[in-house]
């Protein structure tokens, strides 16, 4: 197993490499002006002030060249200070934020992570009870009920979806409003009586002891965590559903059964724990692509998190901070793939006890 | 069992029979079917080929399917006569009746700029004057119009984008495999690197990139989902591939002296590539829904463009009148879901047909209740 988490290990900087070559490639379509917004907030209107800005950073230098400077920044000869470099964890300028991309992503960030954090638990659980139900009662009402169940959510587009339950939960009943937070909760932040301490809405409600704060938060959760649930169900049913099906087929199920132990313990003690190793993998992909910002659902609901910030950068073609978003969201994906491969190898006892 | 016309004709005494006999019989003609003759059609495409049509043709899902996608192939096919465009403009740009912001209901009357009237609306209502069927969104666009001619661009990018995911995936994944060592590793690498991106994200910045090089069109949506929609392929046809290329007849092959690209192109490519066409040709509801998104995120096309994603994005300038406005969010998106739902269906049947696990289990389970 060492051998594998190693060479697992070893590949983290292959992927990362790889993955800042793609982002570059892609920024060389924009113009060498735009891509300044790399190094500086305000790029020049003035010719001859773009110029000496595009000299400055090398922005028409060889594309290896432009590589290493995005890589670890570029100094400017006047005020000797470095600009850029995604290693120093400059990501260039938003022109949509107004600010750093960076700076953009902190903002952003824990808006985002609050939204995973309440919408993986009803994902993961549902949806492997669905599926392992699904899969005891194999071809009975249940089973087609999942089956069609499942269908439709990998047909039901999120955008389609949202706009529905935003219809019917906000335009008709009132009940559920798009946003984070209504806007008196956002005054009473501003003028200072509610303080804010992780970011994270329902977190401080509790640490400031303000029920009708969280109940505003949750208030506004609940769409974007039904939508993200519904179309994350019909993968977790399906790969669930498929894993417990071919585990209870295998010989030591027989065996089990054999030994004369009631199918509920059999299902319990020796179906579950194989059946449930793929999903540990789907469950990380979950979480990680919960975290980088689930760009349609947090569009739909206006939620401020990462990939509403990203959606409308790219709609006005602000390719320099969806590019960091990118970036950020590429970067934990790797970083989250390699712990989920680490403990799928920890979890599958053909991996964990294997010695080559 | 059902008694067709022909069937008692062949068997007069069957109905005379008691029931305890009828089961018998009926065990009997078991036993016949199993023993089956193997029709002509079975003999020309082969046993599996036959065997998956077969499946294909008789899942009720599948037949769900199959009849939704014809439906929108027969509906994109004949979209003018369907909606008859205005003569002398672009048949995809949607008609707009004024330049009103606010949205009509359904069954509205045109105003202005109305197109011509298909001869079937006349015929099933006899009114003369055109409606809004499905009424218009924002900036008087006809919602109709759009359905109808989004389905002939939604066919078009689904497919084209299919076909190139296709080409490309097979290439890389065969060239891949077939080189195997360190060819097969570099390659493999390269994939997972183009796994690692998020998907929407990824074809979003691509997307964005090239729109202000290529101009608002299809064209930057469609090249995004290509550039990022190749990945798996190659891994399907890769692992067939390989499977394939342990088999005795290409040893054979190998012992009396073909020639490596022949062996590739005659004997193994065209008995691994099956199952990845099949699937493959079943995600064309996937890239259709993921082009809506990027549409709906007010990436790609004009503004205008008979395009399922984009009428949808109108509705979010009225999030909160949705209740009023709901014919902007419904129509589109029932299409959409439809389309998509289509292709699914079709898929889910064709991926339990070929997976021999579960076929084996299926036996397995049918053996055990007989």
């Amino acid at each position: 197993m060492t051998t594998y988490i190693i060479r697992r290990i070893l590949l983290v900087p292959l992927l990362l490499l790889g993955v800042t070559i793609i982002i570059f490639g892609m920024l060389q379509f924009l113009q060498p002006a735009e891509r300044a917004a790399l190094y500086i907030r305000d790029i020049p209107k003035n010719p001859e002030a773009l110029e000496s800005v595009i000299r400055t950073y090398g922005l028409d230098k060889p594309i290896y060249i432009q590589y290493w400077n995005w890589l670890v920044g570029q100094k400017n000869p006047n005020t000797g200070e470095i600009h850029g470099g995604i290693l120093r964890g400059d990501f260039g300028y938003s022109r949509v934020g107004a600010e750093p991309v960076i700076d953009m992503i902190k903002h952003r960030f824990p808006a985002t992570l609050e939204l995973a954090i309440w919408a993986i638990i009803p994902i993961i659980v549902v949806g492997v009870w669905l599926g392992i139900q699904a899969a005891i009662n194999h071809n009975k009402f249940i089973d087609q009920f999942a089956r069609v169940f499942s269908i439709i959510g990998y047909s039901f587009p999120a955008f389609v979806f949202g706009l529905l339950v935003l219809m019917i939960f906000y335009a008709n009943l009132k009940w559920f409003p798009p946003g984070r937070l209504s806007n008196w909760v956002i005054a009473e932040i501003n003028s200072g009586s509610f303080k804010t301490y992780t970011n994270l809405m329902t977190i401080d409600a509790l640490i400031n002891g303000r029920l009708d704060v969280l109940w505003d938060a949750l208030r506004h959760l609940i769409l974007p965590v039904i939508t993200l649930s519904y179309i994350s169900w019909a993968t977790f049913l399906r790969i669930t559903r498929s894993s417990m099906l071919e585990t209870l087929n295998q010989d030591y199920m027989t065996t089990a059964k054999a030994k004369g132990i009631s199918t509920k313990v059999a299902i319990k003690k020796h179906a579950l724990p194989n059946a449930l190793i793929p999903v540990v993998t789907i469950s990380g992909f979950t979480v990680v692509s919960l975290l980088g910002g689930v760009v349609i659902t947090e569009t739909i609901f206006n939620f401020p998190g990462i990939g509403s910030a990203a959606a409308n950068a790219a709609s006005q073609l602000d390719v320099v901070t969806v590019l960091g978003f990118a970036l950020f969201n590429g970067v934990i994906l790797i970083l989250a793939n390699l712990v989920a491969d680490i403990l799928y190898a920890l979890v599958d006892p053909r991996i964990r006890l294997s010695t080559n | 069992m059902k008694a067709t016309p022909e069937r008692n004709l062949n068997n007069h005494s069957e109905n005379g029979l008691s029931t305890e006999s009828k089961e018998k019989l009926n065990l009997l003609k078991a036993d016949v079917i199993a023993t089956r003759k193997v029709g002509r059609l079975e003999r020309i495409i082969g046993k599996e080929t036959y065997r998956i049509l077969k499946g294909l043709v008789t899942t009720p899902t599948s037949i769900i399917g199959l009849v939704l996608i014809a439906l929108f192939v027969i509906i994109a096919l004949a979209a003018p006569i369907i909606a008859p465009p205005i003569p002398g403009t672009n048949p995809y740009s949607m008609p707009r009746d004024g330049y009103s912001a606010q949205p009509k209901p359904p069954m509205s009357e045109w105003k202005s700029g109305t197109p011509p009237i298909p001869f079937w609306y006349t015929a099933l209502t006899g009114r003369e004057e055109w409606v809004h069927l499905m009424g218009t969104s924002s900036n008087a666009y006809d919602i109709f119009y759009g359905v109808v001619w989004g389905t002939r661009t939604a066919l078009k990018t689904g497919v084209i984008i299919e076909i190139a995911t296709l080409i490309i995936g097979i290439l890389v994944g065969s060239i891949s495999a077939y080189y195997g060592g360190v060819v097969d590793n570099i390659i493999m690498r390269i994939v997972d690197i183009f796994m690692t991106l998020p998907f929407i994200l990824a074809a979003l910045i691509l997307a964005a990139v090239l729109m202000p090089v290529l101009g608002r069109s299809t064209l930057p949506s469609v090249i995004a989902l290509i550039v990022f929609g190749w990945m798996s392929y190659a891994r399907l046809i890769r692992g067939d591939i390989l499977a394939v290329k342990e088999r005795d007849y290409v040893l054979a092959a190998r012992v009396i002296g073909v020639r490596n690209s022949k062996i590739l192109f005659k004997h193994i490519i065209p008995n691994a590539i099956f199952p990845t066409l099949v699937m493959a040709s079943m995600d064309i509801g996937t890239y259709v829904l993921n082009f809506a998104a990027l549409s709906f995120l007010g990436i790609g096309t004009e503004v205008g463009y008979s395009d399922w994603g984009q009428i949808l994005s109108f509705a979010r300038d009225w999030i909160t009148q949705l209740g009023t406005y709901w014919y902007i969010v419904v129509y589109p998106g029932i299409t959409l879901i439809l389309f998509v739902l289509g292709w699914n269906l079709l898929g889910d049947a064709v991926r339990d047909v070929m997976d021999p696990r579960i076929r084996k289990m299926q036996e397995a389970s049918s053996s055990s209740e007989s």
